[in-house]
């Protein structure tokens, strides 16, 4: 516990293991966003809303894009991977996830050190995104 | 992020870049665009050159991307705000990820100062995120409009601190021990940095983070005030931290919007592939730029996009 309390030059375990997975979740992110929008963008696979309609989509609230283009909202997309569209989401959701799988791998190097205060402040940021990600939080549509 | 991991990078964002140029001119010559409007293609290519530009100059200018893309796609693109906010913060996010581990590796960005921010940040981002997605468009627009201007102005008026004087860490700061050590690179001094006025500090994360959710703009303007200036935390710390918080806040809003269906991949590719190969331009024209001139241009377009989006919201 006492060396804990004196600062160093170096960055922490806990530290340099987040930026470690943080690192690799960005890389795989970006490596599976890219592939996938190639897949997209050359029309590999047929996207659920054809590219030539797409344009019509986006000029709409949130709520009527989803009610004309018949699309549910939270995890309803992992089904419709077989998508051009809808297989960019995965990138997507690397990209988006990789800071709770962060928080989680550092809560065993923060209780080991005996930081239970910082295990706890990081278990419920896990908790949080977790919720977030979940689509268990609804809110109002327009 | 080592020379190999950058010249990765940099190979991978130029054939991002290429597929969206020449993809359209391999897709389907028959294929019908919309009678009323241009082609499928032409407004995503419209965003890949605007959000490099908008990647320079947000590097020149010392800025977010989140808080350039938001005001100016909304304003001046034919996407509905939703979707703008939706991939305002991937795009935040995105900087954030690229960021992160080397500010952390180097021990610029503070994982302890970030831990108890982050927490009340991300859950306050949520709240913000599911406000906004539920005001109406008109009124979310006016409020965006308002606090672009009040950026505008905190970017006038505020000022920074290289290593603010901190005479005594407060209880809670020294209670959860965030505290730390860097090397000034230019100078080769120690510096033992330490914060005050925790507290407050943790209260403007509140606000903070219920805007970043709200309006889908990053929340780095707001983050390097508080950590510099109220928290006493030194510049370069402040803004490593910031930039690194980033991922976390953002992160949990994203979250929000992706189950709510605002995420459009062809607009969200094109805009982290612009503002990622305009940050890798704007860091090497750092050099040669003129950083005070930039930055008055970008409070420039900050605030005829910050009036166009009052504008917006009121008269449609």
């Amino acid at each position: 516990m006492e060396d804990k309390s004196i600062p160093f030059l170096e960055a922490t375990p806990e530290q340099v293991l987040y930026a470690k997975i943080l690192e690799w979740g960005m890389y795989i992110g970006l490596v599976i966003l890219f592939i996938t929008f190639t897949i997209y963008a050359f029309g590999i696979m047929d996207p659920y809303i054809p590219l030539n309609k797409i344009s019509r989509y986006w000029t709409m609230n949130v709520h009527d894009y989803l009610e004309h283009a018949k699309i549910q909202e939270g995890w309803a997309w992992v089904g419709m991977l077989k998508y051009g569209d809808f297989i960019n989401f995965l990138g997507i959701a690397i990209l988006a996830g990789v800071t709770i799988l962060c928080y989680a791998a550092i809560v065993p190097t923060l209780l080991k050190s005996k930081d239970t205060v910082f295990a706890i402040l990081a278990i419920l940021e896990v908790i949080v995104l977790t919720v977030a990600a979940s689509g268990m939080l609804g809110a109002g549509g327009h | 992020m080592g020379k190999n991991d950058k010249f990765l990078m940099i190979i991978l964002l130029c054939l991002m870049s290429l597929i969206l140029v020449v993809s359209p001119a391999l897709a389907d010559a028959s294929a019908e665009s919309v009678a009323d409007g241009p082609a499928w293609w032409f407004w995503p290519l419209v965003l890949l050159i605007v959000t490099f530009i908008m990647g320079i100059l947000a590097v020149l200018g010392g800025v977010g991307g989140g808080v350039l893309f938001v005001p100016i796609i909304s304003g001046f693109f034919p996407f509905h705000l939703d979707f703008v906010r939706g991939t305002g913060l991937l795009v935040a996010l995105s900087g954030a990820l690229a960021a992160g581990p080397g500010l952390l590796k180097m021990n610029l960005a503070s994982l302890r100062l970030a831990i108890p921010v982050a927490l009340i940040a991300s859950t306050c981002a949520i709240a913000g995120a599911m406000i906004g997605l539920a005001l109406p468009t008109n009124i979310v627009q006016i409020s965006l409009g308002a606090t672009i201007l009040g950026i505008c102005a905190l970017m006038l008026t505020a000022k920074k601190s290289e290593i603010p004087d901190v005479p005594k860490a407060d209880r809670l700061s020294s209670a959860l021990r965030i505290c730390g050590v860097y090397q000034e690179a230019s100078t080769g001094e120690i510096i033992d940095w330490k914060i005050h006025r925790t507290p407050l500090g943790l209260v403007m994360f509140v606000f903070i983070g219920v805007m970043a959710g709200m309006f889908g703009l990053g929340a780095g303007w707001a983050n390097v005030p508080v950590l510099n200036l109220l928290m006493g935390a030194p510049l370069k710390i402040s803004v490593a931290t910031s930039k690194f918080l980033l991922s976390i806040t953002d992160t949990s809003a994203a979250w929000i919007y992706l189950n709510k269906g605002c995420v459009i991949p062809m607009m969200v590719v094109p805009s982290l592939v612009g503002i990622m190969l305009g940050s890798f331009v704007g860091v090497r024209l750092l050099k040669i730029a003129k950083p005070a001139f930039i930055r008055w241009m970008v409070i420039g377009i900050l605030a005829f996009a910050g009036i166009k989006a009052l504008h917006k919201g009121i008269f449609g």
